[in-house]
Parts: structure tokens; C-alpha cells; sequence
């Protein structure tokens, strides 16, 4: 263990330099984000990720955002366990029917000032599972969305470009 | 004897590849069922295709397989799970899906639907839906007992699923899953789908395994039309299914490592998960290289120089891995963790055809790409590791050596790569025609079972992931454990949701 710890300190960052923020985002987020919200945050949000029937696809992106390359805690992002402490719902998927009220549980447990990060293809309009019985279609036909990062699934450069936008007015 | 002669059968379906299919009375019904109770075969599938029930046995040799058919009278067949305890969620399924009754089972509780669709039965005679009752979880008698709710809504970035723990004290007396919450319909959106349509859906059953469902897929469409992909695509696909298998062993090696709190290898092992989904980036133009492998070949070549990156990620892999696996090892307090925890026993491994690392950590020796077997693994060197501990410790030592078998895989495949076309052109063939597909996941065997119409557009599709046989088992490993190591021994499992709600 001494060898890997000891490597590891020697060992150049792989931390990659941040992303310029997304321009498309920038604009969405704008019309959203309130003065007085930024004031209040400061620098740093809370993100709560919500599952709302993924392939699960977009969740190995997400977490890609806390390894070594894209470390997400360094901009001052970090994932939470709870709603409640959660400045950022991040939802993925089409919204299946047997997932609506959680999510709707779940933002509504969520404080406000709060914003919605929809991800991926699918949370746009359900995507390639749009018309199923079995799903209700985007993420913002159950609760409004401040921002979308599309892609199926988004990279974690993307959703890096997403987030530091969302950063960057609601701070 | 070949496994469909076994059994008292009515004619085989004259178009159903590669393995033959046969309709069966009562007779041969029971027999099979027979011969999964008594252990000499395994039950690789159960699925509706109204006014059908179909059910896939795979032969104790691993070498053979049969599907029977039972043609429903008034919409009901006789329970298999009433003998056959796996069969009993599939069951539940067919029933929530087609409303086709199971006489005799042991459940009848509903299982995917949880009472949101607004219609039942949405791939039979569908019906609108009547208010559901409160679920009823089983009961559970005796002093001191305990419940704990969780989810659908997990704390961490995980995918949704309810479990209702049944604890006394610390200890876990039962685990009871609640699942179905990310039913997304696939089978519905299949019917009727073009072949490019549905491969991109099948593609994204379970995202993880994206690589291995399209194998899947292609595989069974393959087999309908009866044409075979050109050797190059099948060493391209191996390529991306030992990628993906790569990546999701460090991906979860370093969080199982990270559930008993030793953080260091989850950091060291996302690290050579993210080079490997480099590497496939740059190679396959995806991280997760989502549909490249399409029915008739694959959809892009490898890029110039993809080969040297691979091989510059084989040569990291090799630098670090030894290294990990001896800080795994060596750690006792990780090991204090991961020994002895949450142990499935072989019988019941092998009673539910448990696949992947579970089946395998448990000495249950089936890897889909040794037996039966398909292309290009025919012609590679490679081990399947098999370890009968059955605890946590055994599937992470699974895991490790599966990481070495595909680098080795790997080295094959790259030395071996031929050259010429990367497709064939699919044409309908004009009549019905059904193949089954199987392809090793990380997890274990993905099932796709199809039935084409004569303009070459899918009729019936059904995805069966290796979770369907996993999830129960975890509620039996879990068992007597503390609560504290239920997210190690879920981690060391990793069934999909997705894969499972379908
Ligand atoms: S956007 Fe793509 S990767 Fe994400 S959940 Fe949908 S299908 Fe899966």
C-alpha cells in the first residue's frame, strides 16, 4: 500500500483542466437563476441524482464526474445522499410511469431555492422510449427543468460544460 | 441425445435457429418441469408470446438447448415456479405483461406493474387498470423483529428499486425486493420495429451492458435469417465486449472496495476504468461504444491507430492492476470485510442458472462464450475462473481474474484481427422466421429471443437479462448478514435494474 500511496504523490495530477461552460446552457440557465438565489449559495451547490428510469447509461457518466480526471468537488460540486440537502436535482431518463411519484416526492422534498438538471436524450422527451405505455416522456412533463445536457449518455466532459454553466448563475 | 428428444414433443417450428423449438402437451410440459426440479437441466427462460408461453432449457453438459412451447387454453398454463422456484418472478411478469395465468403458482402477487400503466396486460389483451391494493410484502412473526424500508430512491448515483429488510437487531432475517420502477415498456416499442430501430433499443436495456446486448441481439437476428457476420466484425465485437467487460470489472472492483470503506482502490480502480472508456472512445467513436455492433456486422471500423491505444491501455492495466490486486489482498481491514460476507452456496447458484461472477464465485462453471459458445471466442485461449467460496471476497477474486483473461482475450483478438468486409446486407426472408441469441455480459448471459415477420420487422422480441436469476439469489445471501454489509453485498452482486424492469 506504501508503494501506490507513496506513487501516488509523486505522480503528476491527472485532473484535467475545467471546460469552458456550455454557451447553450449559459443562455437556458440564464432565464432561470434569480439574483437573490446566487446571493444566497455562494459558490457551492448540492447535487441529488435521481434515477427516473435510465438504462442506466447516464448514471456511469455521472459518476465518472468524481474520478481523478473530472473531480467534480473541486468546483465546489458534490453529489449528496439526500433530497433534503440537495441544492440540484440531476434526473435521468424517460420517466417511466412507476418512477413519477418518486420524483416528484423527491423534488418536493428538495428546499427551494432549488434547479432541475435534466440528463441525457431520454430526460429531454423520453427519447428512443418515447410512447411506451410504460413512460411518461421528458423530465419536464413531471417537474419543471432549468437545463438540459443532451446526449445518449452525455460525456462527463458535457456534463461538466452543463454544470459549470448552472454554476456560474446560481452562484 | 440431443435435449429436445428428451422430452414428449409435437413438431419442431420449422424456422427457429440455431436451437430447435417444439410445441408440447401436458406431457412434455411436466417433464421439463420435472427435469428442472430434479437439477438435470437449467431454466434459461421463461416468456409470454401470447397465445404462446415459451420456456428455454439449457442442458446440464451447457452444450445444448431446447425451447418448448405451451399454446394457452383460456389464457392459463400449468406453473413452472410451483416446482421450480426460479420460474416464479418470471411468472409474475408474463402475467403483469400478457395476462396469461400460471395454474398452481406458488405467487400470484403482481411483479413489474405497479399499478401506474393505466392499462393492464399491455402486450396481451390489454384491459384498463383498476385501482391497485397496497402490495402485500410477506409476512414476517417473531420477538424483536424490525422493518426497514428502502428506496425506490437510493442515497448514492444508483438506479431505483425498493427492498424491505426484515432485521433483528443488526441482523438481517429477510430481504424482500420490490422491483419494476424503471419498466420502460421494451418489448412494446419492439413490436412492430424496423431491425435498426430495434437494435438501438435492445442497446439500451441495460447501458452498462450495451455492448453485450447488441451482441445479443445480432446474434438472434443472425440466426433468423440464417446469414452469418463477416470474420472481421466478430473479432471488432469481441473487442468491445472484452472493453466493456474490463470496464465494468475496475468500475466495480474499486466500489466494492469503497462500500467497506477503502477508498484508495475505488480511486486507483476508476482511474483504469475511465482509460479503458478512452480508449474505446477513441477507438469506437462512444465511450460506452453503443451501436457499433448492429445485426449483419458492425456499423464502423476501428480507427487508425485504435489498435496502439488498446495496446497502450493493456500495457497500464498490466503496470497497475498486480499492484491493486496485492493492496486488495494484503489489506486486512478489507478483507476483514469482504471474506465470509454474504455467502451464496453452490446448490442454490446452480438451482437458479446463475450466471456471471455470482454463478461463477459460487462454482457454478457457465460462461456463455465457452459453452455453448460463439465467435470469435471458438478460436481464442482463455479460462473460465470458477470459485466455490460464494462469499463477497470470491466474486471481487472472480472479477480479477476475468480482468486477466481479457487482456489476454484482448492480445488475441488485436494479433488475430482480419481484414475485408464489415457487414453483410440483411434482406428479409420472406417468411417467419425466430432465432435465439445469447452473449456473455460482464454480469453474465444476456437471452434475446426474436420472431421476424416476412418483411424482416420484428414481431416478438424478448431480452431476458442474467439479473432475473441473480436478484432472488441476493435475498438469500443477504440473509443473517448485518444490515451495514447489505450495499457490499449488492455492490458484489450488481444486478441491473434496467436489465430486469425491461
Ligand atoms: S439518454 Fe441514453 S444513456 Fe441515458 S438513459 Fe437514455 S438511453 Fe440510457
Amino acid at each position: 500500500m506504501r508503494k501506490t500511496l507513496f506513487e501516488s504523490l509523486v505522480h503528476g495530477p491527472l485532473t484535467e483542466p475545467p471546460p469552458a461552460p456550455d454557451e447553450a446552457g449559459l443562455a437556458e440557465l440564464a432565464r432561470s437563476v434569480n439574483r437573490v438565489a446566487r446571493a444566497r449559495l455562494g459558490r457551492s451547490l448540492s447535487i441529488r441524482e435521481i434515477d427516473a428510469g435510465s438504462c442506466n447509461g447516464c448514471e456511469l457518466e455521472i459518476h465518472a464526474l468524481n474520478n481523478a480526471f473530472y473531480d467534480l468537488e473541486r468546483f465546489g460540486l458534490r453529489f449528496v445522499a439526500s433530497p433534503r440537502h440537495a441544492d440540484v436535482l440531476m434526473v435521468t431518463g424517460p420517466v417511466t410511469k412507476n418512477m413519477r411519484e418518486a420524483l416528484l416526492r423527491t423534488y418536493n422534498a428538495t428546499p427551494d431555492p432549488k434547479w432541475v438538471v435534466a440528463v441525457g436524450a431520454c430526460a429531454v422527451d423520453g427519447g428512443i422510449f418515447a410512447g411506451s405505455y410504460a413512460c411518461v416522456g421528458g423530465v419536464s412533463d413531471v417537474v419543471p427543468v432549468d437545463l438540459h445536457i443532451r446526449g445518449c449518455p452525455p460525456s462527463p466532459t458535457e456534463l461538466l460544460k452543463g454544470l459549470l454553466a448552472l454554476l456560474e448563475h446560481a452562484s | 441425445m440431443a435435449l429436445l428428444d428428451t422430452i414428449t414433443r409435437g413438431d419442431k417450428a420449422k424456422q427457429h435457429r440455431p436451437w430447435p423449438r417444439a410445441i408440447v402437451t401436458d406431457a412434455g410440459w411436466q417433464q421439463a418441469i420435472g427435469l428442472l426440479a430434479k437439477g438435470r437441466c437449467t431454466l434459461l427462460g421463461l416468456w409470454g408470446d401470447a397465445p404462446f408461453v415459451h420456456m428455454a432449457l439449457l442442458a446440464d453438459t451447457f452444450d445444448d438447448i431446447a425451447v418448448l412451447s405451451w399454446r394457452c387454453k383460456d389464457g392459463k398454463y400449468p406453473s413452472v415456479g410451483v416446482y421450480h422456484p426460479p420460474a416464479i418472478r418470471l411468472e409474475r411478469a408474463i402475467r403483469d405483461l400478457f395476462g396469461l395465468e400460471a395454474i398452481g403458482a406458488p405467487d400470484t402477487r403482481t411483479w413489474l406493474d405497479l399499478g401506474f400503466w393505466g392499462v393492464r396486460h399491455p402486450l396481451g389483451k390489454s384491459i384498463p387498470a383498476r385501482k391497485p391494493g397496497p402490495y402485500q410484502f410477506l409476512p414476517t412473526e417473531g420477538e424483536g423483529l424490525h422493518q426497514i424500508a428502502v428506496g425506490p430512491v437510493h442515497a448514492g448515483i444508483i438506479e431505483p428499486g425498493h427492498f424491505r429488510f426484515t432485521a433483528n437487531g443488526e441482523h438481517v432475517v429477510r430481504l424482500e425486493q420490490r422491483l419494476g420502477y424503471v419498466h420502460k415498456g421494451i418489448e412494446s416499442l419492439l413490436r412492430g420495429a424496423t431491425l435498426d430501430a430495434a437494435a438501438k433499443l435492445a442497446a439500451r436495456t441495460s447501458g452498462d451492458s450495451t455492448v453485450a446486448y447488441a451482441f445479443a441481439f445480432a446474434h438472434a437476428v443472425e440466426a433468423a435469417l440464417h446469414v452469418k457476420a463477416p470474420p472481421r466484425a466478430i473479432y471488432l465485437r469481441a473487442l468491445m465486449a472484452e472493453l466493456e467487460r474490463l470496464a465494468n470489472h475496475f468500475g466495480d472492483i474499486g466500489a466494492i472496495c469503497n462500500d467497506a470503506s477503502f477508498s484508495l482502490m475505488y480511486a486507483q480502480c476508476g482511474i483504469l476504468r475511465e482509460r479503458t472508456l478512452r480508449a474505446a472512445e477513441s477507438c469506437f467513436g462512444h465511450r460506452l461504444m453503443m451501436d457499433v455492433i448492429v445485426p449483419g456486422g458492425v456499423a464502423r471500423d476501428i480507427a487508425p491507430g485504435g489498435s496502439a491505444q488498446v495496446q497502450a491501455l493493456l500495457a497500464e492495466v498490466r503496470k497497475v492492476f498486480p499492484r491493486l490486486i496485492d493492496l486488495y489482498d494484503n489489506t486486512a481491514s478489507l478483507q476483514d470485510r469482504t471474506v465470509a460476507t454474504g455467502i451464496l452456496t453452490p446448490a442454490l447458484a446452480r438451482q437458479f442458472g446463475a450466471g456471471g461472477y455470482v454463478g461463477r464465485g459460487s462454482g457454478r462453471k457457465f460462461d456463455a462464450r465457452k459453452m455453448p459458445g460463439y465467435a470469435p471466442y471458438d478460436d481464442l485461449k482463455f479460462e473460465v475462473p470458477v470459485l466455490d467460496a460464494g462469499d463477497v471476497n470470491a466474486r471481487v477474486w472472480v472479477r480479477i481474474r476475468e480482468v486477466e483473461q481479457s487482456l489476454s482475450l484482448i492480445d488475441q483478438i488485436l494479433k488475430r484481427m482480419p481484414g475485408g468486409k464489415l457487414k453483410v446486407a440483411l434482406k428479409a426472408s420472406g417468411k417467419t422466421c425466430e432465432g435465439l441469441g445469447l452473449a456473455e455480459a460482464f454480469r453474465g448471459d444476456v437471452l434475446v429471443w426474436l420472431r421476424l415477420d416476412s418483411k424482416g420487422r420484428i414481431e416478438r422480441c424478448h431480452l431476458r437479462d442474467a439479473s432475473w436469476f441473480q436478484w432472488p439469489l441476493l435475498e438469500a445471501a443477504i440473509e443473517g448478514n448485518i444490515v451495514a454489509d447489505f450495499p457490499l453485498c449488492n455492490k458484489s452482486f450488481n444486478c441491473s435494474y434496467s436489465g430486469h424492469d425491461i
